[in-house]
């Protein structure tokens, strides 16, 4: 197996980069696992690697319909953060970012996590009570959330227009140092290869069209590559969760798929060295380190499994990006996509034991899945190998919804798109 | 995407709001029922495939309309006045 270091490096570039080993295998499947993971997203193999690492659980298989990083892990953008307001939600995602800092290192693995700060722009006094206080909620529970006046505001990021005639002028922002950016295509890589390296199978091309069942019990799956067994199975698809759970006979989830878009500009000379947010609208824009300014904006705000958008969002996440950095105003764009994402009915994820005996599910994560990859993944084998949750995902509960016990960070109400 | 109004006809999406799942009833208001109200509040089919749904005209017409849309291919089986249309749903 690939091993990277500093002399790997070099002797590899001394010899034309011929040397270098697949960095998984590519396992087929065996009739039974202990675990069998649906989904190989970030999440999926997040979960595999910690099944094996964490609990000694090897036997297991992650089965992914397409390649490797097809999903939202492959098409989202790269923020991480942990700036929210529900003691809930602060404690997993602030978990998460902990797990983030040492990721690289814990994986052999340069996932790029970059922690440039996550800086969002308020406009209104209403927004900055309603920051101020998110930050305050933040620092109480031990994290960093730091306000900015727009003086410091131009100081952090020299883009931004905080004059009092942008049309929507800046008065102030919070700030979280802590959050950042990773490289989304490397923390699938990475995570695959620690887990493949741990033993776990990774089976691409390889899409689960049915549940094996014993009554009620889950005992495994049908997928293209016939019947799979497994004590175990543990659905991670993101967007799809819609249609692989129907497969289960489970039709009515706390969920509705949406579509979301994102866009990249031809690159440019260092413009930002955060994430920026727009608070007057919905924008959010980082710049990669090849130069180009990724950015996305809402839903499309319609039901949707297409892996595409359409015009009028486009529209209006141009129009955003405008206001907030006119400079960008010339710029062309060099790319957008869409991606699949499962929107649950209060903001907030689900990863639980159940529905039916057998089976383990972890969905709902609206635009924000990305940055919990290794706490959904660290709990949700947790919670699979223990058959309880861990305490960062215990509140992340189906059942919340008939208990009354919601975690609705912005109070949306049960309306998925608004999340 | 194009929806085509009964009233101005095919119209561009701007011009149209997504007001949601038109697959749901809600329960009688002096209902005690928490399993048909929590199935009306927060359950969802989410099919992959054509979906009932209302839109409003609210660039134009401003009618509420139930629409049959493929979730997949974004194309419009039909496209009625809601209070129409669910008349005959019943
Ligand atoms: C445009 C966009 C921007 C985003 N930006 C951010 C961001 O900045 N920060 C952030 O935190 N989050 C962001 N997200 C959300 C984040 O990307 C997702 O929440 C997260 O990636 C979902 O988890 P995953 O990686 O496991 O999903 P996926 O990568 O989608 O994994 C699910 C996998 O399941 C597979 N699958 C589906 N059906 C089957 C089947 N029947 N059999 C086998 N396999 C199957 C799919 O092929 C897929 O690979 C963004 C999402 C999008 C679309
Ligand atoms: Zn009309």
């Amino acid at each position: 197996m690939a091993e990277y270091s500093a002399l790997s490096l070099l002797k590899n570039a001394f010899s034309g980069n011929r040397g270098w080993k697949p960095a998984w295998r590519k396992a087929s499947p065996k009739p039974a696992y202990d675990v069998i993971v649906v989904g190989g997203g970030g999440h999926g193999l997040a979960t595999a690697y910690y099944l094996a690492a964490e609990h000694g659980i090897r036997k297991v298989a992650v089965l992914e319909k397409g390649w490797l990083g097809s999903g939202n892990i492959g098409r989202n953008t790269t923020i991480v953060r942990s700036n929210y307001l529900l003691p809930e939600s602060i404690r997993f995602y602030d978990h998460s970012v902990k797990l983030w800092e040492n990721l690289s290192h814990q994986l052999n693995y340069n996932v790029m996590f970059s922690q440039r700060g996550v800086l969002n722009l308020a406009h209104s006094p209403a927004q900055v009570d309603d920051y101020i206080r998110r930050g305050n909620a933040m620092r109480h529970e031990g994290g960093d959330g730091i306000w900015l006046s727009p003086a410091q505001i131009a100081r952090y990021a020299p883009g931004v227009d905080v004059s009092s005639s942008a049309r929507f002028p800046v008065v102030g922002g919070l700030l979280q140092p802590r959050a950042g950016t990773a490289r989304h295509d490397a923390v699938a890589w990475g995570y695959a290869r620690a887990a493949d390296r741990l033993g776990v199978d990774i089976i691409e091309n390889c899409e689960v069209t049915g549940f094996l069942r014993d009554g009620d019990e889950i005992t495994g799956v049908a997928t293209s590559r016939g019947d799979i067994r497994g004590k175990k199975v543990a659905v991670a698809v993101a967007g799809s969760t819609g249609r692989v759970m129907k497969l289960a006979g489970i039709e009515n989830l706390p969920i509705e798929s949406h579509v979301l878009q994102a866009f990249v500009s031809e690159s440019i000379k260092p413009f930002v060295d955060c994430v920026v947010t727009f608070g007057a609208g919905h924008l959010y824009m980082s710049q990669s380190d090849k130069g180009g300014l990724v950015f996305g904006g809402s839903l499309d705000l319609y039901n949707s499994y297409a892996q595409r958008g359409n015009l009028p969002l486009v529209e209006e996440v141009m129009s955003e990006i405008t206001a907030m950095f006119p400079a960008v105003a010339k710029l062309r764009l060099l790319r957008s996509w869409g991606g699949v994402m499962d929107m649950s009915m209060d903001g907030s994820p689900i990863i639980t034991k159940g529905p039916l005996p057998g089976m383990y599910l972890n969905c709902g994560w609206c635009y924000g899945g990305f940055k919990a990859t290794p706490a959904s993944g660290y709990s949700f084998a947790w919670t699979i190998a223990k058959d309880e949750p861990h305490p960062i995902n215990a509140p992340f509960t189906l059942s919340r919804f008939e208990r009354g016990v919601i975690i609705d960070e912005k109070g949306q109400g049960p309306t998925p798109k608004l999340h | 995407m194009l929806i085509s109004c009964p009233h101005c006809g095919p119209r561009d999406l701007a011009e149209f709001t997504y007001q949601g799942d038109a697959t749901r009833t809600r329960p009688d208001l002096a209902s005690t029922d928490t399993a048909a109200w929590h199935a009306y509040v927060y359950e969802r089919p989410n099919p992959a495939g054509l979906h009932r749904e209302y839109w409003q005209h609210s660039g134009g017409c401003r009618s509420h309309l139930l629409v049959v849309r493929d979730t997949v291919s974004h194309e419009i089986a039909s496209a009625k006045f809601a209070r129409k249309a669910r008349e005959m749903i019943g």
